[in-house]
């Protein structure tokens, strides 16, 4: 429930410039696409980026963003000569594109990564392999993000 | 004093490959917040994972703010001989957490 003393205060804090900052850009996704295009330039380069060998695993229906599991399974022997250098997940929509990065090697014994993540809207979500003999791999998700990270907490 | 939780295999066979999962106790801070009165929370989170074997590297993360908070990381490597696995965190604010476990190879 609301007190008198937090309305006061959230009241005053619409009022305020540093809260007209806090409303939202009305190029947010143009912006944000360009930041995801930037992001997977800053990775792949020119090369191409092909689907399939990797395989992303997510809940297709997402209750809270703030802890979705993810994880990245990679086709690859991972010996010497042919092994996964690079794992990248990077998403659409959530303020950064860029989720994380694994730099692995043969010593991994396999091209795996399992963690939780932040999802801050419905979107789709990429993953990128890339192999040691400088090729790319990719395969996305497409998730439904119910209660959004970052959005709805931003009064606490 | 940071706090992290890693888990593996105390022992296992030579060219096995284990799954190890490590977990840090961290709130992820995502730089994106505001408080009541609309000031921006600044960002405090582990920019980076590794671990390694003997002393040498063979898995390393890095992390950005859409990783949760307490940030667990599963992974697999493959033991080759007996000796130490060591585990490092680095982050923001001068945070940093190191974990080291032995491990039986036969």
């Amino acid at each position: 429930m609301t007190t008198r003393r937090e309305f006061l205060v959230a009241t005053a804090a619409a009022l305020v410039p540093a809260a007209v900052e806090a409303q939202i850009d009305p190029n947010q996704a143009a912006n944000r696409k360009a930041a995801f295009q930037a992001a997977l330039r800053k990775i792949v380069g020119d090369s191409q980026l092909r689907r399939g060998r990797v395989k992303l695993e997510l809940p297709p229906l997402i209750d809270n963003g703030n802890s979705v599991p993810l994880s990245v399974a990679v086709e690859s022997p991972m010996t010497a000569t042919d092994h996964v250098v690079a794992i990248h997940v990077l998403t659409e929509k959530n303020p950064l594109p860029d989720v994380v990065s694994v730099h692995l090697g043969p010593r991994a014994g396999r091209a795996r990564l399992s963690t939780r993540v932040r999802l801050a809207d419905t979107q789709s979500v990429l993953a990128i392999a890339q192999l040691s003999d400088g090729s790319f791999w990719s395969d996305s998700a497409e998730v439904v993000v119910t209660l959004s990270a970052c959005l709805e907490e931003g009064l606490i | 004093m940071a706090r992290a939780v890693v888990t593996f295999p105390a022992q296992a066979k030579r060219g096995e490959i284990i799954e190890i999962k490590t977990l840090a106790a961290h709130s992820m801070e995502t730089g994106f917040r505001r408080t009541q009165t609309g000031e921006l929370i600044p960002r405090d989170i582990i920019r980076r994972f590794s671990c390694t074997y003997n002393g040498t590297e063979v898995y390393r993360v890095d992390l950005h703010p859409a990783i949760a908070a307490n940030p667990l990381i599963v992974f697999t490597t493959i033991a080759t001989e007996t000796g130490t696995l060591s585990f490092h965190w680095v982050g923001d604010n001068g945070y940093t957490a190191t974990e080291t476990a032995p491990i039986r190879v036969e």
